[in-house]
């Protein structure tokens, strides 16, 4: 049995990740429509149904991303007749994969003890995490670009253009913004941060990242949402004039970028809960049950806590994807020169000044 | 930004300003310039929409689901014409050619004949709305000087596949209820679609609001 067993889990927490992701990403699309229009005081798409014997099966328009896989599917592939067909094919691809493997540094859940030997729920568990999903998420960059290249068309370019210039400056601060956490936490890789937020502040409050860097969060928050090029940042689209970089595609190539998207949503609530919101964490709950700081506690046994606490990080996952679909449906869109002015004018200093003073606070706090 | 800040109320007074023009300033204050505040109030708005048209009693959705759920049009409503019978099932009309000098969009048709009836002296042999080309004004409906002809089935002229079929003669138009009249009929005004085939027959009322008027000495079209 101990044989086999790393490699059934090798499957198991593979199997995790992409669940989550694929699994999220097609309600995901529904849950743009459904909750925009709930938003909006419309009723929203309900019509996609499947009809069993007399009886139609609507499920409040939940088979809506299966119509369109079919009919992206089976749409007639266009390509430009300009176009640069290697680069062109190969775009969607560089948008997609990047968004896919990011996630693989984030642990959905705890370790789970089988005989005595600790299981990651963690696709990697790398000593550098957080440099390898800066590394790899700014990969992406190239897809979106190359896609605005490779169209040969004006409208794409420009969106190719402006996704380039908005996700490099965005990068920066994003990246700035996290060292605060890594100076506190000590450390780079995703797993042991969140360890880490399973302490108490002053005894009663979880030392969860928001808690100990809320400015760092908004500022994480804000160019996350830039890197993903979703409203109000979303100029590289901006589906009401240029469309955007990938106006020349259609078909599942089309249906690529758009899953990327999608992905990119998991990814960023994904982040924001392990870095910010304690990942797998919650409050009060040790490994063996919960104790509260005001006396009294409550023990649980280790299967029990172990899906407490990756019910927790679903929960808060969801909750994230919840909240950037509000957020896109509440905000008006940046000009470009107002995106661009926000990037370099006030993020990047105030991340500057951030991670300064938390360097001299954490030193002050080691001294 | 600007250095002519005196907020909003800068008087124009000694400055190059023409009389009347305010110079208005437009800088952010401080919790502007955060966008957070700004940001969080347009969320809760956002959110109380969202869990309101959930989970609310009382939602704030607009829309129907159309095909299913239909509105009903207020009572002034202009809709689809129709000729108002006499009790023996003939229209009102007297073919005297005020509906159809009023029309501005020239789509009735009138064509004259005599009749027996001393009372009346002329009836519409031929009476021809060309739906496509009205404009739904309702001129026609105030010239008429007997209440011969009515908007006020509440629905719209029925899509056709023809140009020909958009031209309601006589019998289709008499063949129509009025809202409330179909509502007083027992049925409802849309169950009962104007007929697009030429109707050549009389159309029989069914049994309405005007009782059980019988056919006795009714004026004999067909001599």
């Amino acid at each position: 049995m101990d044989v086999w067993l790393p490699y059934a889990w090798d499957v198991v927490r593979l199997g995790g990740m992409l669940a989550i992701l694929l699994g999220l990403a097609g309600p995901l699309t529904w849950a743009e429509r459904r909750q925009s229009a709930m938003i909006q005081d419309r009723i929203g798409p309900n019509r996609a149904a499947i009809k069993i014997g007399n009886k139609e099966w609507r499920a409040f328009g939940l088979l809506h991303p299966l119509a369109d896989v079919i009919k992206l599917l089976t749409k007639e592939d266009t390509v430009n007749i300009r176009a640069d067909r290697f680069l062109y094919n190969l775009a969607p691809f560089i948008s997609l994969v990047p968004a896919l493997v990011t996630f693989a540094v984030i642990p959905f859940g705890p370790d789970v003890t089988i005989n005595g030997v600790a299981y990651p729920l963690q696709v990697a568990r790398l000593d550098a995490g957080i440099l390898y999903m800066f590394a790899v998420s700014s990969l992406a960059v190239f897809g979106v670009s190359l896609a605005g290249y490779a169209s040969a068309s004006k409208l794409a370019m420009m969106g190719g253009l402006r996704a380039a210039a908005q996700m490099i400056s965005y990068e920066v601060a994003m990246g700035l913004s996290i060292m605060g956490l890594v100076l506190y936490y000590g450390t780079l890789e995703p797993y042991a941060m969140v360890r880490a937020q399973g302490e108490l502040l002053f005894g009663f409050l979880p030392a969860w990242g928001v808690f100990v860097q809320p400015l760092a969060f908004i500022l994480f928050f804000t160019a996350a949402t830039a890197e993903n090029k979703r409203i109000p940042f979303d100029l590289a689209e901006g589906e009401s004039e240029i469309i955007g970089y990938f106006v020349e595609y259609s078909g599942m190539k089309f249906g690529m970028f758009y899953m990327a998207e999608y992905i990119e949503v998991i990814v960023v609530a994904g982040t924001l809960t392990t870095l910010f919101f304690g990942g797998w964490q919650i409050p009060y709950l040790m490994d063996h049950g919960f104790v509260f700081p005001w006396g009294g506690g409550l023990d649980l046994s280790h299967a029990a806590v172990t899906v407490l606490r990756i019910g927790a990080f679903m929960g808060k996952l969801l909750f994230f994807c919840w909240f950037q679909l509000m957020l896109r449906w509440t905000l008006p869109r940046f000009r470009y020169d107002q995106v661009m002015s926000l990037g370099w004018r006030r993020l990047l200093p105030i991340s500057l000044a951030n991670l300064v003073v938390t360097a001299a606070v954490v030193l002050w706090l080691e001294a | 930004m600007g250095g002519h800040g005196h907020g909003n109320e800068a008087k124009s007074a000694g400055s190059d300003l023409p009389e009347g023009v305010v110079r208005v300033s437009r800088n952010m204050d401080a919790s502007d310039r955060l966008f957070v505040p700004a940001i969080a109030a347009g969320l809760g708005q956002t959110v109380k929409h969202f869990f309101t048209n959930i989970f609310g009693k009382e939602k704030y959705t607009q829309t129907v689901q159309y095909p299913d759920v239909k509105i009903e049009y207020p009572h002034r409503f202009r809709g689809m014409h129709r000729l108002v019978p006499r009790e023996d099932g003939n229209p009102r009309c007297v073919a005297c050619f005020m509906c159809q000098t009023a029309c501005p969009a020239r789509c009735i048709h009138i064509v004259a004949g005599e009749t027996d009836d001393q009372r009346i002296e002329k009836f519409p042999v031929i009476f021809e709305i060309d739906e496509l080309r009205c404009v739904v004004c309702g001129l026609c409906v105030e010239a008429c000087p007997c209440d011969a002809i009515r908007m006020d089935t509440g629905f719209h002229p029925k899509p056709v596949y023809s140009r020909e079929d958009a031209d309601f003669g006589k019998a289709d138009l008499l063949g129509i209820l009025g809202r409330e009249e179909a509502k007083a009929a027992g049925q409802r005004a849309k169950d009962k679609p104007p007929a697009t085939a030429a109707g050549t027959g009389r159309v029989e009322r069914a049994h309405g609001d005007h009782g059980a008027g019988g056919s006795a000495g009714g004026y004999d079209h067909s001599h």
